[in-house]
Parts: C-alpha cells; sequence; structure tokens
C-alpha cells in the first residue's frame, strides 16, 4: 500500500499593491488542508487583519500563470493574489 | 530589450529588433505617462510589477502573436518612477504588409493591459496618491 496522501501543504503567498497595503504585508506562507485550491487561499487571507479589504474573487496566479479560484494548489506553489492591473 | 525595465524606453534598439528586409511594414504603439486621472492633474506615477510573472506573460503575449500573425514582436514595459511624457509601454511589430502589423500590435496592447502584472501609483498636484484601478473607471462609463 503507498504511502498516505500528505494531509496539509504551505504555499508561499505574494500580495501586491493596494492588497499588500490592506494585509499590511508582502509574502506570507499559508499551511492548509489538503487537498486545497486556490480560492481555499483567497479564504485563508480574508480572515487575516485587513483581509476583509479583499475581494471574494480576486485575480490569482499560481506559478507565474492566471489561476481560477478551483484550481487545486499544491506544496510549495507559489500563489500571488493580483490587484486590477493598471500596466499600459 | 528586456520585456520589463527600469530604464528609460529606447525606441531605436526596440525597431531594430523586428526589421527585416522581407517585412514591409512595421506599427508601433508607445503608452505614455499622461498629466490628467478623472479630472485630476498628476505630477508623476510609480509603476510596479510582479517581475517574473510580468516576463513570463509578455512572453506568452509575444508568442500568441507571432503564432497568430506573420510577424515579428518587440515589446517593452518601465517599472519605477516615470515623469510626465515619459514612455511607459512601448510595442513594435513588423510584417510583410501593413494589415498583420497593425493587428499584431493592437492585439500585443490589449493583452499587456488585460494580462501582464502590472500596477499603476498616480501621484497628485493636490499632494495625494492612488492605486489605480481601472475596474472602477469601467463602472462609471
Amino acid at each position: 500500500m503507498s504511502a498516505a496522501a500528505p494531509t496539509s501543504l504551505t504555499v508561499r503567498v505574494l500580495l501586491f499593491a493596494s492588497y499588500a497595503d490592506h494585509l499590511g504585508l508582502e509574502t506570507l506562507d499559508l499551511t492548509l488542508t489538503a487537498p486545497a485550491t486556490v480560492g481555499a487561499v483567497v479564504h485563508r487571507l480574508r480572515a487575516l487583519p485587513g483581509g476583509d479589504q479583499l475581494p471574494s474573487k480576486p485575480l490569482c496566479a499560481r506559478n507565474l500563470a492566471h489561476a481560477d479560484a478551483e484550481e487545486p494548489v499544491e506544496q510549495g506553489d507559489e500563489i500571488a493574489i493580483l490587484p486590477p492591473l493598471a500596466g499600459g | 530589450m528586456e520585456f520589463i525595465t527600469a530604464e528609460p524606453i529606447d525606441l531605436a534598439p526596440l525597431l531594430a529588433a523586428v526589421r527585416a528586409p522581407d517585412r514591409g511594414g512595421l506599427a508601433c504603439f508607445l503608452g505614455l505617462v499622461r498629466n490628467h486621472h478623472e479630472g485630476r492633474r498628476v505630477l508623476r506615477l510609480e509603476y510596479s510589477a510582479y517581475a517574473p510573472m510580468a516576463v513570463a506573460e509578455c512572453g506568452r503575449i509575444v508568442a500568441e502573436a507571432e503564432a497568430r500573425w506573420r510577424v515579428a514582436v518587440a515589446l517593452s514595459h518601465r517599472v519605477g518612477s516615470l515623469a510626465i511624457g515619459d514612455t511607459a509601454v512601448a510595442v513594435a511589430a513588423a510584417s510583410a504588409h501593413r494589415d498583420e502589423a497593425f493587428a499584431a500590435c493592437r492585439y500585443v496592447i490589449e493583452e499587456v493591459k488585460r494580462r501582464v502584472p502590472i500596477w499603476k501609483r498616480e501621484f497628485y498636484a493636490d499632494g495625494t496618491a492612488a492605486w489605480v484601478d481601472p475596474t472602477v473607471k469601467l463602472q462609471h462609463a
């Protein structure tokens, strides 16, 4: 029998611009119950001080590519929460 | 030529990167820093980026344009503190003929605005500053 699946996973979260201002930090590590999704990361962030200023469905990226809330996350992923983009 | 740069954007190498003997049409778009936003006077602004993703996303956009049209595309977006009139973003697209060059150039700048993780903080004449949220403007429209 194979080893049991890990029961938790840790991701590195990056916050930018106005969202970094709201939470007062730019990076943090979050440990979640596995399996987890990008949406679960957002849910946890919104429970932190200042997190209530994040929208419930912000733009997100996983490992440098845009990601939906339903996308699964894995141990060691880099999850970025992106305020409305204003390049150009 | 780098997709994301803290240095002033020099147009000459950008154009040189897409020039070729078989390309007779070259379209270029420059995004410049404006001195006003929603009726407020802007003194300067700061662009910040999630640089590794911004570089990756720019690469994906250029690859898409080059797959869709027979074009060569160069793209550069500046970050850091910019003054009024500075070039914030430059796109050059060259093709055999103008139609494809214009189409690719338009595609690239629209996708940059829609997908590349860059943020803009404006500093106003009244001493205040704010992160620009283009989605708020859409709600007014």
